[in-house]
């Protein structure tokens, strides 16, 4: 009966109830959605890291990664990169040599890094062939191809069908060039990474360095599912022996971090705004508790022990916050999961996101443990709210409170 | 033995000017089955009284004996206890649980002793029949008329099989219909059930029901007769 003595005493007062109730609403309401569309925003970036450029899983000689160094190939990387193909949990390997170097066009150079792929391979493994806006994939047989990003392009002022020049070392410290012709320009929406990204034929940019046939620096392999990258990791592990085998959260530190932290920015976020909501909760709690003196002073002197009108006031305060909560938690749901296929167009202020590598548009990304998680810190709010006012019944004597008139 | 015996009672409150005796040594023994009136003009000290005899009040000096138990000796989480299985209250106003229904606040006493659902839903309904309310078991409170709350609120005082009944002036609040039909039915579960009630009062139609009725003044006893 405490539980529906509590429950009909919030709505007693329904409009000081209701304000508070809506306070608490548009709180978690904002703080839900504000979780969703950021959650959102960083794994857009992260997907997009890995789907163009990291891989879930890389294999490289460990000394390779350290400096770049040319020198450290996997000598027979096509016959491992097969091996590796026959793990079911993988859905694409890619054999690439990589070397940072220099693009040059008659105007001007650039630092770029250059990406030695076989075009098939690849593209079972990134989905750089899908973010070209001019040109094709590598499909025409023509002699050194090259296909670069449009920043690259604008910088070296060149276009469609222009000659760039690659100047770079081969295995034996000789400085070669190679004359490359663009078949391609793509656009990833990552500025940075459109300046700095060149690709080539894995076998133009071997006969180039004069690397041995079927070597290669890196291997960039693709998972079926986020879930079973640990475990397909072992699995190359074992068969590639002392080679470094790394998962995308080794590889990019700072992605799985700007995971990690964002989870933690949205859950400080969400009590930074449960903390203001605090006082209002108390302030309501207090009324409540100074308008039901006499009440309360009855209920102590016909037998009502302390504890049942502690947790009277408690529950009270928590049934006042979970309503407002749980209005909240559906309305900043709803706002997300429509925003999960309804994007969100940031293309005004696109330039400085895009610069970054953030999607122009983004699509909210909520998770039900967020929901939950709000529901409980809501509960516990409501209970801290009503400590005070709940002590201060409790202080209450019993005979002093009936003669108040 | 008798169920409520007093010794030697004070209540003094140290006001900042002047000390007020409102309890000012009382001796006195309530037996089983009495209909007591408590009479005595404004300021006399019985609400100080019945206060400090229903263990809400603790008193200067003297001692409260309900059935042998000092009820002063007793600490406060205790006392709660004591006052829930030994006492029913019945208040001028305020007595019942505004969101509750008549027959939620009955029960409510008795879900506080620990009773099975069977049990109070059964005693709930012949307690609100014996005081004329079983038409009126689903209303709250504020659908009801003072003298149906207050019939209500006799109701839950008995509810918890209390030992005798104290109530501090509970027609104060009433109309005289309403008045002689909350003595009527005080009396008869007095005289069919044997319950005690200790009543104060100031409305002479009220004494005239009582069988015994003790007059304080200035808080001591003046009179204290038996009819
Ligand atoms: N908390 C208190 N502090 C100081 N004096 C008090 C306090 N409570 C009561 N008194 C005083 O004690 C005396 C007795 O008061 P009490 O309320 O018991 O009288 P009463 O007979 O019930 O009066 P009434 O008929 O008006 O209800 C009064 O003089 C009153 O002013
Ligand atoms: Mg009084």
């Amino acid at each position: 009966m405490l539980f529906s003595i509590s429950w009909r005493n919030v709505w007693r007062n329904k409009l000081r109830s209701a304000v508070i109730i809506i306070a608490i609403a548009l709180g978690i309401c904002a703080g839900v959605f504000s979780s969703a569309f950021y959650k959102g925003m960083a794994d857009q970036r992260i997907d997009k890291a890995i789907k163009t450029e990291i891989s879930h899983i890389q294999v490289h000689r460990p000394k390779f990664r350290q400096a770049n160094d040319i020198s450290q190939f996997i000598p027979e990387a096509d016959e491992l990169a097969a091996r590796i193909g026959e793990i079911p949990e993988v859905s694409g390997v890619s054999s690439r040599i990589i070397i940072f170097s220099m693009a040059s066009s008659a105007e001007t150079a650039s630092g770029v890094k250059i990406s030695g792929v076989m075009p098939g391979e690849e593209s079972k493994v990134t989905n750089l062939h899908t973010k070209l806006i001019e040109g094709n994939y590598f499909e025409e047989e023509r002699r050194n191809p090259i296909i670069v990003g449009w920043k690259l392009a604008e910088k070296l002022n060149v276009k469609m069908g222009s000659k760039i020049v690659l100047t770079l070392q081969d295995i034996d410290n000789n400085i070669v060039a190679g004359a490359f012709r663009i078949i391609g320009i793509f656009n990833t929406a990552n500025g940075i990474y459109d300046e700095s990204n060149v690709f080539v034929k894995h076998e133009d940019l071997r006969r180039l360095m004069e690397l041995p046939d079927h070597s290669a620096h890196e291997l960039a392999i693709l998972v079926e599912d986020n879930e079973l990258i640990r475990e397909t990791q072992e699995k190359i592990q074992t068969l590639t022996g002392n080679l470094e085998v790394l998962s995308w959260t080794e590889l990019s530190p700072e992605m799985n971090y700007l995971n990690e932290a964002m989870d933690l920015f949205m859950y400080i976020f969400i009590i930074i705004i449960l903390f203001a909501l605090l006082f209002g909760i108390i302030n309501t709690m207090l009324m409540v508790v100074l308008e039901r003196i006499k009440e309360i002073g009855m209920l102590m002197a016909i037998g009502m022990n302390r504890l049942r009108v502690f947790m009277m006031i408690v529950l009270e305060s928590i049934f006042l916050s979970l309503t407002g909560g749980v209005i909240g938690v559906l309305m900043g749901g709803g706002i997300s999961i429509y925003f999960e296929t309804n994007r969100i167009d940031l293309s005004m202020w696109g330039e400085v996101y895009q610069d970054l590598g953030y999607d122009p548009y983004v699509y909210t990304s909520l998770e039900f443990s967020l929901l939950v998680n709000v529901t409980i810190l809501v509960i516990i709010t409501g209970i801290i709210a009503s400590l005070y006012p709940a002590y201060k019944a409790l202080k209450n004597d019993p005979a002093d409170a009936l003669r108040i008139e | 033995m008798s169920v409520i015996e007093i010794k030697n009672l004070y209540k003094i409150y140290d006001g900042s000017e002047v000390e007020v005796r409102a309890v000012n040594g009382i001796n006195l023994n309530i037996e089983e089955g009495e209909f007591t009136a408590i009479v005595g003009p404004s300021g006399s000290g019985k609400t100080t009284f019945l206060n400090l005899v229903g263990g809400l009040d603790k008193p200067t000096d003297g001692k409260v004996f309900v059935d042998g138990i000092d009820v002063w000796s007793l600490k406060s989480r205790k006392l709660i206890d004591f006052r829930l299985h030994n006492i029913g209250f019945v208040f001028q106003s305020y007595n019942l649980i505004p969101v509750l229904t008549a027959k939620e606040n009955v029960e409510f006493i008795m879900q506080l002793q620990g009773w099975s659902r069977k049990d109070r839903i059964k005693r709930t309904g012949d307690l609100l029949k014996a005081v004329g309310l079983a038409d009126r078991m689903d209303s709250r409170p504020a659908k009801l008329s003072g003298g149906q709350q207050q019939r209500v609120a006799v109701a839950r005082a008995l509810a918890s099989k209390p030992k005798f009944v104290l109530a501090d002036e509970p027609t104060a609040n009433l109309d005289s219909k309403s008045t002689e039909n909350l003595l009527d039915i005080m009396e008869k579960l007095n005289q069919e059930e044997k319950i005690t009630f200790i009543f104060s009062t100031h409305d002479a139609r009220v004494i005239k029901k009582a069988r015994r009725v003790i007059t304080i003044e200035d808080g001591r006893i003046l009179k204290d007769e038996t009819k």
